[in-house]
């Protein structure tokens, strides 16, 4: 992929676990990736899946207990996050590795004025005074295209809309100019015109600042407008990893293709919307009681004997197109 | 359009602010402000907006869930709009509503069989072996299995329970069933399953749907017609080709190229409208849309527009080229 010296991210073989009393739960299995410099990655997948424990573990935010990284390794600009104690994870937290949620409101203090909010997050970081720190608060509010930005920072998060709490929340991640930036569903809670502003505004912070984004979502329309690489998460695995281009024109793996061929279009001009969608049928199996073989296998239409006794290893099908199944020289021919 | 199953006539609901010691009335939220539209037998009309504009309201107004301020809701010629309750429940029978979310519309202490059967015996339609036969029958069409039945809604996934709510809409052999977001809690490939179980029943039943839904890519899918909503009002209402072919209110334009197209070849996310929905409590006059309109002339701050006949059954309220909006 992109050369070796842009790597901001190298996750490897992590491995994030949940012990419950229903059983163990390997939430994140034996997950790779890599982000560089102003790339976007996307991580696509349906509920459970694991998409939001590896933001987490990548975070180091995953509840212990339950939860545990047990396996890997998350390199972050020559540092290997989950090596650090916790007092060292801090500095970096919200500094080189900062996140945003789905929920602006759940991850902003209601009693805190915003621009006091993005102070703090600067001066954890940083030596500043107080009035240097309001100048980048401000400054961020700006960059974000918050109106008034001056007004706003004097203001509590409920009197501000949906969309500009978002963007709030994202001048903030954003304060400290980190080298990733991970985004949780950034616009799921959001409304479709609002959600193509936010994500136009992220995209242009990301190109001017040259962070790396981890973009975690259900959907494929976005990941197809703003991601330069797809991961596709089944069952905490990943299944399928390709270019977004590569991925959109030829999955090769059958969950992949099931969930593009689910999707319901808007209607372009002059072609008919088809009556029936193509439908996946079954539902995710229980991280508990996973299948000896393939996750998917019960509910893959292409399964055979060995896809429910052998689990597929990621092989690449050329130019970085990895996918997990047995039989997906094939997925190509069906479809 | 063969008959009217339903005809909604300029229905209002208007909630006061009441604010200070005295609860005095401050303002008033103009959830609804004057919404019209029929409904065919066999029809499936889509309402699609924004969050706050209403359409939530409409779907529970014309069940009479929520009384409406003003307007008339007739169905099947009748004029429901002030019965009284007890005249309200022979019409209750042919109305039915499926709720967004399947955990918080099913009663966790009931077990599924008695959930889609409680409507048939409330009034009383079947009782003892009869209802367990019936009850096996809904189960069969919305695909759960009969032996289903005597589990509790927590052993059901998020999908599964949809087709409980499903199959107690359909317990009454019901004309209309309102939709309020029924998908939208539902993981993709979950979603895909509900919309064509949705489809096949209309097909086999011949009933209507109202289908509220933020998510046009859903509604496109399922409709025959659409109705756009902005702010309480409706914006534009079209059969669906027409409308996503030829959008003509500018509001509408701004929703359909704000939706992510999965297709990283397509055209690139452009958001065609800046700033936030207004509020509904001091709705802009004029046009609702001016604020964020990029056609707004100096007209559209100052009179409000009604829905005009723009060809073909396309009406859109806007004041734009003698009141038939802008083509793309």
């Amino acid at each position: 992929m992109a050369d070796t010296s842009d790597l901001v991210l190298d996750v490897k073989n992590l491995k994030t676990v949940f012990f419950t009393n229903s059983g163990l739960f390997k939430a994140v299995d034996d997950v790779s990736f890599t982000v560089s410099r102003g790339e976007t990655l996307a991580i696509v997948g349906e509920s459970g899946c694991g998409k939001s424990v590896t933001a987490l573990s990548l975070m180091r935010l995953v509840p212990d207990p339950p939860g545990r990284i047990v396996g890997g390794t998350v390199t972050l600009e020559d540092t290997d996050l989950l090596a650090l104690s916790e007092a060292e994870m801090r500095k970096i937290r919200g500094d080189r590795i900062s996140m945003i949620f789905q929920e602006p409101m759940t991850s902003l203090n209601p009693v805190m004025r915003i621009g006091d909010q993005i102070v703090e997050a600067v001066r954890l970081h940083r030596n500043l005074s107080s009035r240097e720190a309001q100048n980048i608060a401000v400054e961020m509010l700006r960059l974000v295209r918050i109106p008034e930005p001056v007004r706003r920072a004097r203001e509590y998060p409920h009197q501000l809309s949906g969309g500009m709490r978002q963007r709030a929340m994202i001048a903030m991640a954003l304060a400290c100019r980190p080298a990733l930036l991970i985004a949780d569903e950034p616009t799921t809670a959001l409304d479709v015109t609002i959600q193509a502003q936010i994500l136009a505004l992220i995209l242009d912070l990301q190109k001017e600042l040259g962070t790396g984004l981890v973009l975690i979502t259900h959907d494929l329309g976005v990941v197809a407008q703003t991601a330069q690489r797809v991961i596709v998460m089944y069952a905490g695995r990943k299944v399928e990893e390709a270019s977004v281009e590569a991925l959109f024109a030829a999955p090769k793996h059958p969950y992949t293709r099931g969930l593009m061929a689910s999707i319901p279009a808007v209607p372009a001009s002059g072609v008919a919307a088809p009556e029936r969608l193509n439908e996946i049928s079954g539902t995710v199996p229980s991280l508990v009681r996973l299948p000896k073989g393939c996750a998917f296998a019960p509910r893959c239409t292409l399964a055979i004997k060995r896809c429910e006794a052998e689990y597929p290893p990621l092989t690449d099908w050329g130019g970085g197109h990895l996918a997990a199944c047995w039989r997906a020289a094939e997925v190509a021919e069906v479809a | 359009m063969t008959e009217r199953l339903l005809e909604v006539t300029d229905l209002k609901k208007h909630y006061p602010v009441r604010a200070g010691v005295l609860r005095r009335q401050v303002g008033t939220v103009h959830s609804v402000d004057g919404v019209s539209f029929s409904l065919g037998a066999g029809e499936t009309l889509g309402l699609v907006g924004e969050s706050g504009c209403g359409k939530s309201t409409v779907a529970r107004s014309v069940l009479r869930l929520i009384e409406p301020t003003s307007g008339q809701i007739r169905l099947d010629g009748e004029d429901i709009t002030h019965l009284s309750k007890t005249a309200l429940r022979r019409h209750r029978r042919s109305m039915q509503i499926v709720f967004q979310d399947p955990f918080a519309s099913l009663n966790p202490r009931m077990i599924a069989g008695d959930i889609v059967g409680e409507p048939l015996a409330v009034h009383g339609l079947a009782s003892g072996k009869a209802l367990e036969a019936r009850v096996a029958k809904l189960f069969e069409q919305v695909g759960l299995r009969p032996d289903q039945m005597r589990n509790f809604p927590h052993q059901f996934s998020g999908g599964q329970r949809q087709r409980i709510c499903i199959a107690r809409a359909l317990a009454l052999g019901p004309r209309l069933i309102v939709c309020d977001e029924p998908v939208s809690a539902l993981d993709v490939s979950i979603q895909a399953q509900v919309i064509n179980l949705l489809i096949d029943l209309q097909k086999q039943h011949g009933f209507s749907y109202l289908f509220i839904a933020h998510d046009l890519a859903v509604v496109a899918h399922i409709s025959h017609r659409v109705a756009v909503m902005y702010l309480g009002r409706i914006v534009e209402i079209a059969d669906k080709d027409e409308l996503f072919r030829n959008p003509r209110h500018p509001y509408t334009q701004a929703l359909l190229a704000s939706v992510p197209i999965a297709n990283p070849l397509a055209k690139k996310l452009a958001p065609l409208v800046d700033g936030d929905v207004p509020s509904p409590v001091n709705p802009p006059p004029g046009c609702a849309f001016h604020t964020r309109c990029r056609f707004a002339m100096e007209r559209c701050r100052i009179e409000r527009p009604v829905l005009m006949d723009a060809g073909d059954g396309h009406q859109v309220a806007c004041l734009l080229n003698d009141g038939t909006g802008q083509s793309q």
